[in-house]
Order: C-alpha cells, then structure tokens, then sequence
C-alpha cells in the first residue's frame, strides 16, 4: 500500500522557557498517521503525550513553544500558521475529545444548542438543517432517541452518554483527525468498552484519524492500530501494538508490559523497574533511560540512541537486538 | 485454597453495614417546588470478615459504595445502621478514645497529594503520629524511627528535610505509606492507593505494600476497581453494585469460576494485553440510579438472565461454592 500519511509530524521540539531556563520537553519527535489509523500514544505522565497532542491541535502557548521540526496535516504545514487559519484547521480538520466530558460541555445550554452551534461554526449550516445534522451524530454516537435528547442538558446525561456527546461535537467539523487524550480513563470499565468500540467504527466508517493518548496500555491494546511509547519527551518506541506489546524492542516497553499486573497471572511480586523517569531539567546525556536501564553500556550514556530509520517496528536503543519479548 | 486450618478470630467485623446520605434539594425548593426529600443509600446492609494478615478487596465501578464501606470501617465517618468490629470493639468506642485500638486502624488514600500537609516537611508528617502517640521516648528516637520508616518504604532518610511538592505522584505514595505505618498499625485500609498512578510507578508500590505486609504482618482492606491488581493483591474479593455485596470468594476462585453475572461481565469488559485488537464485549447500559435503585435485583436491567422473579424479589447473599453469591439464577448459569 501507497498511501500518503494524514499527519506527518518531523522532529519536533517544544520547549518551556522558566525562571531557571530553557526546558526541553519534547526533543525529536516524529511520527505519522494514517487516514483511518488508530495511533496509540502511550507513556509515564510527563513523558510528553499530552504536550503531543497540544501541538498538532496548535494550542502550544507561552511559556511553551514549538522550537523546531514540522506538523503536517493533509499535506500542509499547520505549525507556523497565523492565528486567524489555526482556527480554520482546529476543529474543522482536527479536533480535540479530552479526558474529562464535562468540561468540555456547557452546563447552561442544552445538548441541542450546543451541537447547532458547533456545526453552524464548522459548515455553515443552520436552522433546521443543522438540527438534522445534530441529530444524526447522535445517532451515529449510539445516543438512543436523538431527536428528544437535543433538549436535555449535560447533567442529565450519564458519564458515558456525556462523553459520546463530546464525540459527536468532535465530529461536528467532519475532522480529518481527532486527538483523543485520555477519551476513556473517567469512564468505567463496563462502559470503556462502548466508546472504545464507537471510536474504531468512526474510524472504519469515517476514515477519520484518531491520535489516542492513554497512560492504559489495555485500551491501546483493544483499540489502536499501532502505538508510540514515550519516554522523557521522547519516542521511545513505534510500532504495530501487537509487536510492541508482545514483542517489544526497547527494554523500557519492556519493563513497563512486565509491571502490568494480568488476571490470572498470580506473581508473588510484579517485575518492577526502578527508579522513575527523569524531569525536564534533569534528562542526562544519552539515553535517557540509561540510569534505569537493564542491559545499560557505557555508550549508552554518551550517545543518545536514534529511532531506527526503516521498518514498521522501530525502537531507539542500541541493543534492540538484545531485549527479549515479554 | 489458602484458608488457614485453625481459623484465627477475625480482625474485623462488618455486619449489615448501612450509610444513607441526604441528597434532598434544599428546603426552600422543596416549599416552592413540592419535591419530596430524597435519601440516597450508598450503603445497603453489607457484611464481611477480614482475617487477620489477609487482604480483602472490594471491587466495583464508580459509585458502587467502596469509598463509603472503607470511610465507615476506618471511623472516619459514622454508619446510618449495621455495626463494625475491630478485635471486638465496635469502632464507635474506638473512634470515641473508649479502647487503645485507634492507632491500629490507618488509612491510605487515593490521592497522595491532597493528603499530605504541604506546608510541612516529610519528617515532621511522618513523626506526627508517632509523637501524637508517645511511640517513641525522645526527640532523637523519633527521628531515628523516621529515618527508619523512611527506608522501609523505599526513600532515603534525607528526605525528611524536603517538602511534599518537591517529590513525584509515587514517591508522595510512600510518604504517605510511612506516615501510616508511624504509628504501627494492624489494619490499613486503602482506598485505590495506586489509581492516581503510572502502571509502572503502580507495580513498585504493590510490591512495596506486600513487602510491608509479610513485614508486619498486617491486614489490609483493598479498594479498586482495577480488577487485575484486585487479583493481584488479594486472598479474598468482595464485588459491590450499587451499594450491596453481590459476591464474595476466594481470590483465585473468582477470576477462574465467577458466579454472579455482573463479575462474569466485568472480567470480560477487562481490556488485556492478551487480545491484541479484539474488543471486548461492551457491557450493556449504565450503572443505575442509586437514588433511584431499580426493583428486585439491582443488575436486572443489564442482566443478560434477568428472570420475571429477578425483577420483583430482591436476592440475598447466599452461599454458593465456597464463596457467597446474591443472584437467583446462580446455579443455572453455572
Ligand atoms: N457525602 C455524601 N453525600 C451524598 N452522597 C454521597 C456522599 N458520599 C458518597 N455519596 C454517594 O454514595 C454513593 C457511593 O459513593 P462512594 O464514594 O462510596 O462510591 P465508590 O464506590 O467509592 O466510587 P468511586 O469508584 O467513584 O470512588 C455514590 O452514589 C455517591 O454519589
Ligand atoms: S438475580 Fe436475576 S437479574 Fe440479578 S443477576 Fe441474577 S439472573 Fe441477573
Ligand atoms: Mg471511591
């Protein structure tokens, strides 16, 4: 398959500016995604997968800022773009569905309201045929009975149903791309499965894109296409999630499979690795997880490892070759 | 299984525990709009044992009463009816200073941030109750024993100088672990201790609470809704819907062989890093109302065997296979 990526991002580099100086909080990171592709953004919190996120949708704001590298989406550079057609792009080619339903809702104005709203600012349409269209994403995020739903307000609705409002908002714009951070984590298991479900569907009906960020290696693994893991503002590891979670290459994915606790696996103590992963200011030289790492050489902490340049499963560790599957 | 052959007496004992909230709007509403006062029952009649030097965990999704049961059996809120046992004492005498068991009870919270004082320094947190209690004959003791409890839990006795903010989510875990064990507890309730963190931050603090647990012998009470962690943690599980016990058994017998329909559907909406891609099967609906709790069996209306006798007789725990189970159609599922 030739296909060309819908995103396209190339060594980015953001950087905080504090009192104490200049922090490196994402250094080098590139990755691609798929028209259609699920790609799972894995990490420890800190590791950069939110601040990822942040970028594409060019909501990076001072102290922060994008030092270097390119974002591209649907072929156009959108990472040096004046405010007024960020504004364009965001929403209406990439939108956003956080962690947390109700912040993202209106508590004031029905359902309706703001779903017309929403679509009216993205496609120009109104009146009734905007109510039509409202209807329709309510349906098509499995909100049963749309049309007498459109006058209830968010608090009326359950955290689940809450969250697929937020979906159908998303969608409002017909995005290219929705990056998803944490879509699932305020969600019960019981009900996880439903929005992870409907997202895939999306994906497969729509041919949108969706960028997943999740501490949960479980909801990637049910749901992602392929996975990044970071580490340290970095990308530690890329690759089909199947390779990665069963066969991973770099010894952090590694130790962090191994420290999930299974049902049925019974250890008398989880593999643990320790330590913790570094702050911004005090990432060392080299690999960054040198000082945790396991299989650690001395070279390790003077180079710093590059993402392998080919393949479909790329890690950055010189001795990739050495890490065992899980 | 496990179980002891001489039983020891248990260390806890929760009969028929019952707390009701009042959810009422406020009385002015209610004059002007004729709303009726509303009780939420977050705790319907729940009893368990806890052995001493075992874990129990209660498990369930949000809502579901876990914080409120652990609240209750921690003293730190006082039940609407049932009664709690600790050693023997009800745990009103014991909150109430009538028997020296209080510095045996501690309780670790999901939040290691907002339950640590940040104006104080880490040495002075942990010493607190160790002071408090007279655990330690002078100022040079209390500081050995801090410096002790500091390297217990994985941190170096330095740290006591520093202040809560300058550690991670984890390392604020184990200050938090320290300060429970100053004051030498026998019982430590948990409420989703790792829930807060990262899966790899998660597995250092298990291990470092059964560490703690082969060390001191203690007991815990373990809430999660983690279901895999619950497994790994546990002798014994309790899973709660919507106020009441729905099912207990031993820890291995109810990941292999679950009996009630809820447990069966919760452990298959479990993601797993075995099913690479797979989506598991959705549960259908939304947990209920609590305000409102539907008639007959609360889990009626996602039940996948909901009966007509489901819908209008409410069933009791019973004993079923070594463990207990509330469903009427337990058996024919089997
Ligand atoms: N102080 C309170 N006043 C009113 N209602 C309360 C209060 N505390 C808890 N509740 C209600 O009691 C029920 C049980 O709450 P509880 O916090 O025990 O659940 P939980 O199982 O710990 O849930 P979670 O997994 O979200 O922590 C919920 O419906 C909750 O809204
Ligand atoms: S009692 Fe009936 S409704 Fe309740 S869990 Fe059992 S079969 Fe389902
Ligand atoms: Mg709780």
């Amino acid at each position: 398959m030739t296909r060309t990526p819908l995103v396209d991002v190339r060594d980015l580099r953001v950087c905080a500016r504090t009192d104490r100086g200049h922090l490196t909080v994402l250094d080098g990171v590139s990755f691609d995604i798929m028209p259609g592709e699920i790609l799972g953004v894995v990490g420890e919190s800190g590791a950069g997968k939110s601040m990822t996120g942040t970028a594409l949708t060019g909501l990076i704001e001072p102290p922060m800022s994008i030092d270097g590298g390119e974002i591209r989406c649907a072929g156009r550079r959108i990472d040096n773009l004046p405010p007024d057609q960020l504004r364009l792009v965001r929403g209406k080619e990439i939108a956003t569905i956080f962690q947390d339903p109700l912040t993202a809702l209106n508590p004031v104005f029905t359902i309706g309201r703001q779903l017309v709203e929403t679509i009216g600012e993205h496609t120009g349409l109104a009146g009734a045929e905007a109510q039509r269209e409202a209807v329709t994403l309510l349906a098509q995020v499995g909100i049963p009975a749309p049309e007498s739903r459109l006058a209830s307000y968010p608090h009326e609705f359950s955290g689940g149903m809450r969250q697929r409002v937020v979906i159908a908002l998303a969608l409002a714009g017909r995005p290219k791309l929705i990056v998803a951070d944490e879509p699932t984590t305020a969600l019960d298991v019981s009900i996880q499965g439903q929005i992870i479900a409907l997202l895939r569907d999306l994906c497969a009906r729509r041919g949108t894109a969706v960028m997943l960020i999740t501490h949960d290696m479980g909801v990637i693994a049910e749901a992602a296409h392929r996975v990044a893991v970071m580490y340290a503002g970095r990308i530690v590891e890329i690759g089909p999630v199947a390779d990665v979670v069963h066969r991973p290459r770099h010894p952090y994915t590694r130790g962090l499979m191994g420290s999930i606790p299974a049902i049925g696996r019974r250890l008398k103590r989880l593999p643990q690795i320790d330590g913790a992963m570094p702050r911004p200011s005090e990432i060392p030289p080299g690999c960054a997880f040198a000082p945790r790492c396991p299989i650690v050489v001395p070279e390790c902490r003077e180079q710093r490892p590059a993402l392998d340049p080919d393949g479909i499963h790329r890690a950055a560790c010189r001795r990739s070759a050495e890490v065992g599957s899980a | 299984m496990t179980t002891p052959a001489i039983p020891a007496p248990d260390l806890v004992v929760v009969d028929r525990l019952m707390k009701t909230f009042d959810v009422s709007p406020p009385l002015i509403t209610r004059l002007a709009t004729g709303a009726k006062p509303r009780m939420l029952k977050a705790v319907d009649g729940v009893s368990f044992r806890i052995a001493p030097g075992r874990t129990l965990s209660l498990v369930g999704e949000s809502g579901c009463g876990k914080t409120t049961v652990a609240r209750c059996v921690a003293g730190l809120q006082a039940p609407s009816g049932g009664t709690i046992a600790y050693r023997g004492v009800p745990i009103a005498d014991i909150v109430a200073g009538k028997s020296p068991y209080r510095r045996e009870i501690q309780m670790i919270f999901q939040d290691p941030y907002g339950s640590l004082n940040p104006r104080w320094r880490v040495g002075r947190i942990i010493a607190d109750p160790i002071r408090a209690l007279k655990l330690a004959a002078s100022g040079a003791e209390t500081d050995a024993a801090v410096a002790r409890l500091l390297v217990a839990v994985g941190l170096s006795p330095a740290d006591a100088r520093k202040y809560p903010h300058e550690f991670s989510g984890g390392q604020r875990q184990r200050i938090a672990v320290a300060r429970a064990l100053a004051s030498r507890p026998a019982l430590i309730v948990c409420d989703e201790p790792t829930s807060a963190l990262d899966v790899s931050v998660q597995a250092q603090i298990l291990n470092l609470m059964r560490d703690l647990q082969d060390e001191f012998g203690l007991t815990y009470l373990f809430i999660s809704h983690n279901l895999s962690v619950v497994d790994h943690m546990s002798s014994e599980v309790a899973v709660m819907y919507l106020g009441r016990i729905v099912e207990t058994a031993h820890t291995a017998d109810l990941f292999s062989a679950p009996k009630h329909p809820y447990t069966r559907l919760l452990l298959k909406a479990m993601p797993s890093l075995d099913q690479v891609g797979a989506v598991r099967e959705p549960m259908q609906g939304e947990v209920p109302n609590p305000i409102d709790p539907p008639t007959g069996c609360a889990f009626h209306p996602r039940c996948p065997f909901a009966a007509d006798r489901c819908r209008q007789e409410r069933p009791d725990l019973r004993p079923l296979a070594g463990g207990t189970v509330a469903c009427h159609r337990a058996e024919e599922i089997g």
